[in-house]
C-alpha cells in the first residue's frame, strides 16, 4: 500500500526540518499521509518511522492515540455530529439519530457508496451554535433535520463541492521562506538569546 | 455592571469580514505593539505583563506574569508553546480568536517570546479546526513575508520562528504536559507535576512557557495601552476582559467579551445583550460555570461575579469561560452521564483510577439510565468517585496524575447532591419492571 | 554499595510511619521505605528503570510541610523532614481502590495462568483485595494469547498497562517494537503489524511483567510455582556471566530467571541465555560413553571407554598428545584437565580457544578493567572487538545504559558496524588488517593528512581529537572484531594504544562462557593455573604437580596443523567442536582426520565429536556444581539443580578417573577439593575458597576481591616496594604478585613488569611467580589493496548453529542463515538483485550464497556471519593469512 509520493516525501522532509527533534514531526506527517490516501496506511507509517528515526510500533503508538487518524478506508466525507453536553441539550442526539436514518448507517460505519462515514463525536467548540456538526472538519452550525438532508443531498449530487476529501485539513500550508527562517533551536543551543543580551547592553 | 465603557480588547476586529487578513490587521493598529516592544527592553515588556495581572485563560487561571517568571534563570533555550487545543465541552472562544484574528495571536506570541527570551515558538491548534489552521497558516506566511516573524524581525536582532502545528483529536492534549508530549511526537499522556513543571522541564526537558490562545491574544493591547490600563478593568484578582461562551438552554447563545471580575452569571445568562434568558422562559435548573470539568452551579449562584477567587470559594471554577445552561426540562441523569462519558472516552489511560474508574462510572450510569439500576448503585457511584478523587471535595484531591479523572467526579457529585431523587426514581422504576428478569444487565461494548 | 547499607553522610532524614529513616540523597521514597522495612505495593515501578508513576498503586500520604497529600512514592524523592504515612486510612483506601480498578477487567483465569502463584497482582489481591467484584458489567474481552515473537506470547486481557515491558523495550534494550496502542480504556500493548518483538532481550519482559500478560513460549503450562525448586547459578550463555536462578520440577530444568546483581547483569538476561534452559535436556544428550566399532560409535561401559582412552594416552609421547577446548567447563573441570594434561601427561599442547580469541598472555596480561569501571559515568570507552550485542548481549545493555544515562563516550573501531554503532559518538571502519595503522594515526601527535585504513582523514582526526580530549584512561573492550582477520592485528592495535596511553585498561571480550576461567586454569599453551606462564611458574608448580611440561606447546592452530601432518597421536576435545568453531574449517577437518585417536568429552554429539573414536559423556550445565569466571575475572558459583542424564559425569571426575588409570592420583574427591587446590596454588587465586564464593552472590573478582593473604615479613617488604612503585594506584598485593586495579577509572598506572620480575628473582627458586604481563606485539604490515577484491569480515550472530541455540526448540529456528553483505555502493556496482545468489571465491574455495546491500559494511569489504548453516563460510578462510580476499561474481 501507499507510501508517500515523492512530492509528499519532500514536503515531509521540509516539515521535519522545522522541529528541534525529528520525532516532533510525527503528527504532521501522519496528517500528510492521511491527506494523501484518506487514511493512514501501514506502509506510510513504516516510511514515517524511517523518516523520523523511530520504530513503526512507536508511530502506531502515537497515531492510534489520536481519534482523527483512521487506519482503514473511510468515506469521502466524514460526518461528525456532536452530542456533547451543549449539543445534547439542544438536540444533538436527535440529530445523530436522524442522520443515522438518512444515511442508513450507524456511527463508525461508512455508506455503501463510500461517500459518508458517520461519527458521534465529542465537543467541537461550536457550543453556542448547537446542534452542530462537521463534514471533514468544516463546521455546520445549528443544523435542523431538513438542513441535514439537504447537505447530504448536495454533497451526493456534487452541488456542493467546496469540501475537500477526507484527510485534507487546512488548504493553506505554512511555508517558511529560507531567507526569513530564524532556524530551529535545539536543546543543545544553549546560547543566551541575542536580543536579550543586546538590549541589556543598550540599557546599561 | 458597566458594559458601555468597557473596551473590546480581543474581539475588536470581529465585526470585520476580513478581520483575519494582514491588511485589516495593519489598518487597525496591528503590529504596533510589536514595534513598541522592540524599542523597549525585554524586561520592560515583561513588567507590563506583570502589571496587567493577566490571569491565564486556559482553565487554571494562573497569572501569566508569574508563570513566565518561573522559568529558571539563565537556562537556555526556552520555548513558547501556544495552547490552541480548545476541547473542554462548552468552550468556544479560542477557535474564534484563531479564525478571526490570527495576527493578534501571532503578535501576542512574538511579544511573549521577546519578553521571555524564547528561541522558538510552537502554535498548537486543535486538529479538528481546519479553518483556524488555514487562517493561521496564511497569517504566518504573510507575517513572515512582511518581516514580522522569523529572522531579524523588523530589522532588529530579535529572531524567532513560529511553527504552526496541529493535533489529531485528543482532549487530554489540552493539558499542558500532554500537549508537550504531543509536540514531541508522543502519545498525549500527561507528565507528573512535580517534577515536570513545564516552566522548568517542558518541551525536550527545557524551560517552556505554555499559554492559552486567549491569554496571548491580550498581549498586543496590554503593550499598546500599558499593563495599568488592563489592570484597571475588572476586580479582585480578575483583571481586564474575558470571553465567555454561553450555551445550552438560553434564548440567544453566544460568545461575549465582558469585563472580568464584575459581570455576574445572571448578566451573562439573562441580559438581553448576552444570553437573553432561559428558552421559553423556563426555570433554570443548573448551569456549569466553567466547562464540563467544573462542578455545577444552581440558581443561588447566579449573582456571583465572574471573578476567579469568588467562584473558587463557592465550590466551582470559571475554568475555560464556558457557561452551559440547563433548564428545568433537563434530565439530570442523562446530562450527568453525557459529561461522564466524555471524560471516560477522553482518558489518556495512564492512571489506573482514571482509565478504569471513569469507564466504570459511565457503565453504572448507563445502566441506571437503561433501567437496570440497583439501589446499591448510588453508594457505589460515590465510592468509585471517592477512589478517583478522595473526599470528593473542591478543589479536588486526586489519585491520578492530572485532573481529568477527578473531572468525571464533578458532574456526579453535583447531580447527586441536588437531583438525587431523579436517580432514585430511575432505580425504583427499574426495580418494579425488572421483577421477571433478575440479572439481565446489558452486554458491555467490547473492543477487539 | 550493597543495598542494605545506608550511608551516614549525604543522608536525608525522613519520617515514615512515625519512624525516622535515613534516605540517600535523591533516593525515591519507595526505595527508602523498602530499605527501612516498609514495603509499599507497586506495579509499574521497577528499580532498574525510570519511574513513570502511572499504576498509582504506590500512593502514600506525604507531607512536605503543606499538609498530607497522596503522592506516588515511586516518583517522589526523599526531602528532609518529609513525613510519610503508608498505613493511614486514606492511603489504604486509595490503594484498595487502585487494586479494585485493576481487577475490574482482569480475567480470573489464575488457575490456568503461568504467573499464578507468583503474581504480584494475585498476591496483592489475596492480602488486601476485595473479596468479590463490585462490577456487574461484563469484562473487556480480547483474543487470548497472541504471539508477539517466536519466544513471547501476549494476553492482552491480563495486561494492567504498567508500561514495564514497553519501557524495557525502549529504554533498556533500545528495541521499541512493542508499544501502547489506542487510548484510555481501549489501550493495549501490541506490535506493529508484521513486525514482531524480535529483540534479543524479549524474555526480560516476561520476567518483569507483574501479571501473566507476557509469557514465554518455552515455559507455557510447564510448571506451577509451588512445584518449583530453585537455585541460584551463573548463566553459561556467554562470558558476561549473568546471575540467574534455575527453576526445576520433577528433576527437569523449567526456566531461568535473571537475578539482580549490581556489578554485572542488573537482573537482565539475553534471550539466548534465558531460553537455553531448553538445552539442558536436549534431544541427543549423551547418557553413556561411546566407542567406535565397525558399526560406528556404539554405547560402551565406562570402564571400557576409560580404559581405551587411558591406553591411547599412555601409548603416546607427551608431545603427541593435545587438548583442545574447555571453555564450557567449570573452573574445577578446567583445572582438573590442566593438571592431567600438563601435570600428569606432561603435554603443553593445550588450548581452550579455537583460534578465534586472544592469546592467553594478552587476555590475562593486559591491564584489566571491570564492567562497572567501564561504565562509570563520564568515561571514554573504545570498542575494539566483536559486536557486543551479538556476542556479549548483557554487556551491550550495560554499555547502552552508560551511554544513554551516564555520559559515557563510546568510540568504535570495527571493520563493520555493530549493534551498538548508533550509540557511538564516532564509529570508524578500518579495512580488515589495518586497524593498527588506524590506531597509530589516532594516537599520533599530529593530524593525519590522508585516508588511513580506508577511513577519511577528517574522520580519523575527529576521533583523534576525541581521544586526546578524553579525561581518565581509555577503557577498551578488546577482542576479535573479525574472525577472518589475524589476531596479530588486534594485538598490534592494543600495543599501539598502550604505548601511547599507558593508563589504558582493557576488558577482554572473549565470548565462550567460561573461556576466561579456562585460561585462568592454564588451558592455554605456555600457561599454568593462576595467570602465570609456564616459564615463570614451572618451579612453583613442580612442588605439587608430578610433571610440568618442559617447553611451550602448540595452540589450536598448531595442534591442528600438527595433527594434519600426522604428528598427533591423541587429540582430546573438551566440549569443543573445531569443525564449527575454528575460523578455518578446512584446517579443522584436516586436523581431525589426521589425529590418530580422537577422544571427545562432550554432552552431545556435534560435527567434530561425531568423528571421535572415544566419546566420554559429560554432565552439563545445571547438572554439576562448581565455579565459573566471567570476562572481568569474577568467579561465581554454578549450581547443580538436576541429575545428569544416564551415567554422564562431571569433567573433573573424568579427568580424575583417567589419571588414576594412568597411575596418578589427582587428589580430588569432590569439586570443592579442586577449588581448594586452586585457591592454594594458583597464584592469582590464592585465598579463593568455596565458602568465599558461596557467600558472595555477586561473585569474587580475582584477585582484587580476594582476602589479603597473611604474608611473612620479607614478602611484606616486597609488597611495600610494589605499592610505592604504583604510588597513587590501588594495588592489591598478593604475596608479591600484583594486580592493578584502577580506582574509579582515574589515573591508573600499570606496574612495571620488569620490576616485578626482579623482585621475583630476588625470592629464589620456589618464589611465587609474577602474574603474566602483556608484552608488546610487533606492528602488522598489511598487504596492498586489490581493488577487484573484497576483504572479508567474518562475524558472529547471537543465534547460530552452536549447541546452545540448536539444542532448544524455540531458539533453533532463529539463526538467520548465511549470506554475504556488501556496501550499497559495491552492491550497485556488482549489478545484482537483493537476495540474489553470487559466487564468493577465496584462495581456498568457492561457495554460493545470497547477497544483500548493507550500509553498515564499508566499501571494498564483504561481511559474512560464521556458523550459520551447513556450508561453513569459515572454509573460505586460511587462518595463517593476515586477511582473506574475496572475489564476488554474479552467477548468470
Ligand atoms: C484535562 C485538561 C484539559 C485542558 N485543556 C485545555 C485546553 O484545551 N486549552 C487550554 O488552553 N488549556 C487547557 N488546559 C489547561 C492547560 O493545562 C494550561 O493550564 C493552560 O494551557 C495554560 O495556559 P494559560 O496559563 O494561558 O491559561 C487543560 C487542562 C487540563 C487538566
Ligand atoms: S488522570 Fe486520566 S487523563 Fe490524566 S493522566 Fe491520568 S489517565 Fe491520563
Ligand atoms: S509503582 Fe508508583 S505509580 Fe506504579
Amino acid at each position: 500500500m501507499a507510501r508517500l509520493t515523492a512530492e509528499n516525501t519532500e514536503l515531509a522532509l521540509e516539515i521535519i526540518a522545522r522541529y528541534p527533534r525529528p520525532k516532533s514531526a510525527l503528527i504532521p506527517l501522519l496528517h500528510l499521509a492521511q491527506e494523501q490516501d484518506g487514511h493512514v496506511t501501514d506502509a506510510a507509517m513504516s516510511q514515517i518511522a524511517e523518516l523520523v528515526g523511530v520504530s513503526a510500533a512507536e508511530v502506531l503508538g502515537t497515531a492510534s492515540f489520536y481519534e482523527m487518524f483512521k487506519f482503514e478506508p473511510v468515506g469521502r466525507y466524514m460526518v461528525n455530529i456532536c452530542t456533547n453536553i451543549s449539543c445534547q441539550l439542544m438536540g444533538g442526539e436527535e440529530l445523530l439519530e436522524h442522520a443515522e436514518s438518512t444515511l442508513g448507517i450507524r456511527p463508525g460505519q461508512t455508506t455503501e457508496d463510500g461517500l459518508f462515514t458517520l461519527e458521534d463525536v465529542e465537543c467541537i467548540a461550536a457550543c453556542t451554535e448547537a446542534p452542530c456538526l462537521q463534514v471533514n472538519y468544516r463546521y455546520f452550525h445549528k443544523i435542523s433535520n431538513p438542513q441535514f438532508d439537504q447537505l447530504v443531498a448536495d454533497l451526493r449530487s456534487g452541488a456542493r463541492n467546496d469540501i475537500p476529501p477526507h484527510g485534507t485539513l487546512a488548504k493553506v500550508r505554512q511555508r517558511i521562506p529560507a531567507d526569513r527562517r530564524a532556524g530551529v533551536v535545539t536543546p543543545e543551543d544553549t546560547a543566551h538569546p541575542v536580543w536579550l543580551a543586546s538590549s541589556q547592553e543598550a540599557q546599561s | 455592571m458597566s458594559t458601555t465603557e468597557v473596551p473590546r480588547i480581543i474581539t475588536s476586529r470581529f465585526d470585520h469580514e476580513d478581520s483575519h487578513t494582514l491588511a485589516r490587521y495593519e489598518a487597525t493598529g496591528g503590529y504596533q505593539a510589536l514595534r513598541k516592544a522592540i524599542g523597549m527592553a525585554p524586561a520592560a515588556v515583561f513588567d507590563e505583563v506583570k502589571a496587567a495581572s493577566l490571569l491565564g485563560r486556559g482553565g487554571a487561571g494562573f497569572p501569566a506574569g508569574v508563570k513566565w517568571g518561573l522559568a529558571p534563570a539563565e537556562v537556555w533555550p526556552r520555548y513558547l508553546v501556544v495552547n490552541g487545543d480548545e476541547s473542554e465541552p462548552g468552550t468556544y472562544k479560542d477557535r474564534l480568536l484563531m479564525e478571526r484574528d490570527p495576527h493578534q495571536l501571532i503578535e501576542g506570541v512574538l511579544l511573549a517570546c521577546y519578553a521571555i527570551g524564547c528561541g522558538q515558538a510552537f502554535l498548537y491548534v486543535r486538529g479538528e479546526m481546519a479553518l483556524a489552521q488555514e487562517h493561521i497558516a496564511a497569517a504566518l506566511n504573510d507575517a513572515y513575508a512582511a518581516g514580522y516573524v522569523g529572522r531579524n524581525i523588523l530589522g532588529t536582532d530579535f529572531s524567532v520562528d513560529v511553527v504552526l502545528t496541529w493535533g489529531a483529536g485528543a482532549y487530554i492534549v489540552g493539558e499542558e504536559t500532554a500537549l508537550i508530549e504531543s509536540l514531541e511526537g508522543n502519545r498525549g499522556m500527561p507528565r507528573l507535576k512535580p517534577p515536570f513543571f513545564p516552566a522548568a522541564k517542558g518541551l525536550y526537558m527545557q524551560p517552556t512557557i505554555v499559554n492559552n490562545v486567549e491569554t496571548l491574544s491580550n498581549l498586543p493591547w496590554i503593550i499598546s495601552n500599558g499593563g495599568e490600563a488592563f489592570a484597571a478593568l475588572g476586580a479582585e484578582t480578575s483583571r481586564g476582559t474575558r470571553m465567555f461562551a454561553v450555551s445550552g438552554h438560553v434564548k440567544t447563545p453566544g460568545v461575549f467579551e465582558v469585563e472580568y471580575g464584575v459581570t455576574t452569571f445572571r448578566d451573562l445568562i439573562f441580559s438581553p445583550q448576552y444570553g437573553g434568558g432561559i428558552r421559553n422562559d423556563n426555570a433554570i435548573k443548573a448551569f456549569i460555570p466553567g466547562g464540563a470539568s467544573a462542578p455545577w452551579f444552581f440558581e443561588e449562584h447566579l449573582d456571583l461575579p465572574l471573578e476567579k477567587v469568588t467562584v473558587d470559594r463557592a465550590g466551582s471554577m470559571l475554568g475555560s469561560g464556558a457557561i452551559v445552561v440547563m433548564d428545568e426540562t433537563t434530565d439530570a441523569v442523562k446530562a450527568c452521564l453525557r459529561v461522564v462519558r466524555f471524560f471516560a472516552r477522553e482518558s489518556c489511560g495512564k492512571c489506573t483510577p482514571c482509565r478504569e474508574g471513569t469507564t466504570w462510572l459511565e457503565k453504572i450510569l448507563q445502566r441506571i439510565l437503561d433501567g437496570y439500576g440497583r439501589p446499591s448503585d448510588l453508594a457505589l457511584l460515590m465510592d468509585v468517585c471517592d477512589n478517583i478523587s478522595p473526599g470528593i471535595a473542591w478543589p479536588p484531591k486526586q489519585t491520578t496524575i492530572c485532573p481529568l479523572g477527578p473531572s468525571a467526579v464533578s458532574p456526579i457529585a453535583s447531580a447527586m447532591e441536588r437531583f438525587r431523587s431523579e436517580f432514585d426514581a430511575r432505580i425504583t422504576q427499574a426495580e418494579q419492571t425488572r421483577i421477571s428478569v433478575p440479572v439481565a444487565f446489558p452486554k458491555a461494548v467490547t473492543h477487539a | 554499595m550493597p543495598e542494605s547499607e545506608a550511608p551516614a553522610v549525604d543522608g536525608v532524614v525522613v519520617e515514615i510511619n512515625g519512624h525516622e529513616v535515613v534516605a540517600r540523597k535523591g533516593e525515591l521514597l519507595i526505595d527508602a521505605a523498602e530499605r527501612a522495612g516498609t514495603y509499599i505495593p507497586r506495579f509499574c515501578y521497577h528499580e532498574r528503570m525510570k519511574p513513570v508513576g502511572m499504576c498509582r498503586m504506590c500512593l502514600v500520604e506525604v507531607d512536605t510541610g503543606r499538609g498530607p497529600a497522596l503522592q506516588p512514592s515511586c516518583m517522589i524523592e526523599c526531602t528532609p523532614g518529609m513525613k510519610v504515612e503508608t498505613e493511614s486510612e486514606i492511603t489504604k483506601k486509595a490503594q484498595d481502590g487502585v487494586l479494585e480498578f485493576l481487577l475490574l477487567n482482569h480475567p480470573l483465569d489464575c488457575p490456568v495462568c503461568d504467573k499464578g502463584g507468583e503474581c504480584p497482582l494475585q498476591d496483592q489481591t489475596m492480602a488486601f483485595g476485595p473479596g468479590e467484584s463490585r462490577m456487574v458489567e461484563e469484562k473487556r474481552h480480547k483474543e487470548k494469547p497472541i504471539p508477539i515473537s517466536d519466544l513471547v506470547l501476549l494476553d492482552r486481557e491480563r495486561c494492567i498497562l504498567c508500561d514495564r515491558c514497553t519501557r524495557f523495550a525502549k529504554d533498556v534494550a533500545g528495541d521499541p517494537l512493542i508499544h501502547f496502542i489506542h487510548r484510555g480504556n481501549n489501550t493495549e500493548i501490541n506490535t506493529f503489524p508484521d513486525e514482531p518483538f524480535a529483540s534479543y532481550f524479549s524474555g526480560n519482559t516476561v520476567q518483569i511483567c507483574p501479571v501473566g500478560a507476557l509469557t514465554a513460549s518455552t515455559y507455557r503450562f510447564k510448571a506451577r510455582p509451588w512445584d518449583l525448586d530453585t537455585t541460584e547459578s551463573t548463566c553459561q550463555g556467554c562470558s558476561v556471566g549473568c546471575r540467574i536462578s534455575i527453576d526445576s520440577s520433577r528433576d527437569q530444568v523449567q526456566r531461568y530467571s535473571g537475578v539482580d546483581i549490581d556489578p554485572v547483569n542488573w537482573g537482565w538476561l539475553c534471550d539466548k541465555g534465558r531460553f537455553s534452559s531448553e538445552a539442558v535436556a536436549a534431544e541427543g544428550r549423551l547418557s553413556e560413553p561411546l566407542l567406535r566399532t565397525a558399526a560406528g560409535l556404539t554405547p560402551a561401559r565406562w570402564s571400557d571407554a576409560l580404559a581405551a582412552a587411558a591406553k591411547a594416552l599412555s601409548a603416546a609421547s607427551s608431545s603427541a598428545i593435545a587438548f583442545i577446548g574447555g571453555a564450557r567447563l567449570t573452573n574445577e573441570d578446567a583445572y582438573a584437565w590442566a593438571k592431567l594434561a600438563k601435570g600428569v601427561l606432561g603435554t603443553d599442547n593445550v588450548d581452550a580457544q579455537l583460534a578465534d580469541g586472544l592469546p592467553a598472555e594478552a587476555a590475562l596480561g593486559l591491564p584489566r578493567t571491570t564492567i562497572d569501571e567501564l561504565c562509570a559515568p563520564g568515561g571514554t570507552v573504545l570498542l575494539l572487538g566483536p559486536d557486543p550485542k551479538e556476542e556479549l548481549p548483557v554487556l551491550f545493555l550495560r554499555l547502552r545504559h552508560a551511554v544513554e544515562n551516564d555520559r559515557v563516550t563510546l568510540l568504535e573501531i570495527s571493520p563493520r558496524s555493530t549493534g551498538i554503532t548508533s550509540l557511538a559518538k564516532a564509529s570508524l571502519q578500518p579495512r580488515p588488517g589495518e586497524t593498527g595503522d588506524l590506531l597509530r594515526a589516532l594516537t599520533a601527535s599530529v593530524d593525519a593528512d590522508r585516508d588511513i585504513a580506508g577511513v577519511p582523514a577528517d574522520r580519523v582526526n575527529a576521533v583523534r581529537a576525541l581521544l586526546a580530549a578524553a579525561n581518565g584512561p581509555i577503557k577498551v573492550v578488546l577482542g576479535r572484531a573479525s574472525l577472518s582477520e589475524s589476531v596479530a592485528v588486534t594485538l598490534d592495535a592494543a600495543t599501539v594504544l598502550l604505548e601511547a596511553r599507558p593508563d589504558t585498561v582493557f576488558l577482554p571480550a572473549l565470548r565462550r562462557a567460561n573461556i576466561h576461567g579456562a585460561l585462568d586454569m592454564g588451558l592455554a599453551p605456555g600457561m599454568l593455573p593462576g595467570r602465570v606462564t609456564l616459564e615463570s611458574a614451572r618451579d612453583w608448580f613442580a612442588e605439587c604437580w608430578p610433571t610440568v611440561p618442559a617447553q611451550r606447546g602448540l595452540d589450536t592452530v598448531g595442534i591442528l596443523e600438527a595433527a594434519a601432518a600426522g604428528r598427533i597421536d591423541v587429540l582430546v576435545l573438551l566440549g569443543a567442536d573445531p569443525l564449527a568453531d575454528v575460523p578455518d574449517a578446512d584446517l579443522a577437518s584436516r586436523g581431525l582426520a589426521g589425529a590418530r585417536t580422537v577422544i571427545s568429552v562432550d554432552t552431545l554429539l556435534n560435527s567434530s565429536s561425531a568423528q571421535a573414536d572415544i566419546v566420554l559423556a559429560a554432565a552439563g550445565f545445571a547438572e554439576k556444581a562448581g565455579t565459573t569466571t566471567n570476562l572481568e575475572g569474577r568467579v561465581s558459583s554454578l549450581s547443580q539443580r538436576v541429575t545428569p542424564p544416564g551415567t554422564a559425569r562431571p569433567d573433573w571426575v573424568l579427568a580424575t578417573e583417567l589419571a588414576s588409570r594412568l597411575g596418578t592420583d589427582l587428589g580430588f574427591t569432590s569439586h570443592v577439593d579442586v577449588l581448594a587446590e586452586i585457591g592454594s596454588i594458583a597464584p592469582a587465586h590464592l585465598g579463593l575458597t568455596a565458602e568465599l564464593v558461596a557467600s558472595s552472590p555477586s561473585g569474587v573478582l580475582v584477585p582484587g576481591e580476594l582476602p589479603a593473604p597473611i604474608v611473612d615479613e620479607e614478602e611484606a617488604a616486597i609488597g611495600d616496594e610494589v605499592s610505592a612503585a604504583a604510588d597513587a594506584v590501588d594495588v592489591e598485593v598478593a604475596d608479591g604478585a600484583s594486580e592493578v586495579e584502577t580506582d574509579g577509572g582515574e589515573q591508573a598506572e600499570p606496574i612495571d613488569p620488569e620490576l616485578l620480575a626482579e623482585l621475583d628473582q630476588a625470592e629464589g627458586a620456589a618464589a611465587q611467580p609474577a602474574l603474566v604481563a602483556f608484552s608488546a606485539a610487533p606492528a602488522v604490515v598489511s598487504p596492498p589493496v586489490d581493488s577487484y577484491s573484497f576483504r572479508l569480515v567474518a562475524t558472529r550472530k547471537l543465534y547460530d548453529q552452536g549447541t546452545i541455540v540448536q539444542s532448544g526448540n524455540h531458539l533453533a529456528g532463529l539463526a538467520p542463515g548465511t549470506s554475504v553483505r556488501v556496501s550499497p555502493y559495491d552492491f550497485d556496482r556488482l549489478g545484482v538483485e537483493a537476495g540474489g545468489t553470487v559466487s564468493v571465491r577465496s584462495p581456498r574455495t568457492m561457495m554460493m550464497m545470497p547477497i544483500h546491500a548493507d550500509a553498515g559494511v564499508a566499501r571494498g569489504t564483504a561481511a559474512v556471519v560464521v556458523n550459520q548453516s551447513d556450508h561453513q563460510v569459515s572454509n573460505l578462510v586460511n587462518i595463517t593469512d593476515l586477511v582473506t580476499e574475496l572475489r564476488i561474481e554474479t552467477t548468470k
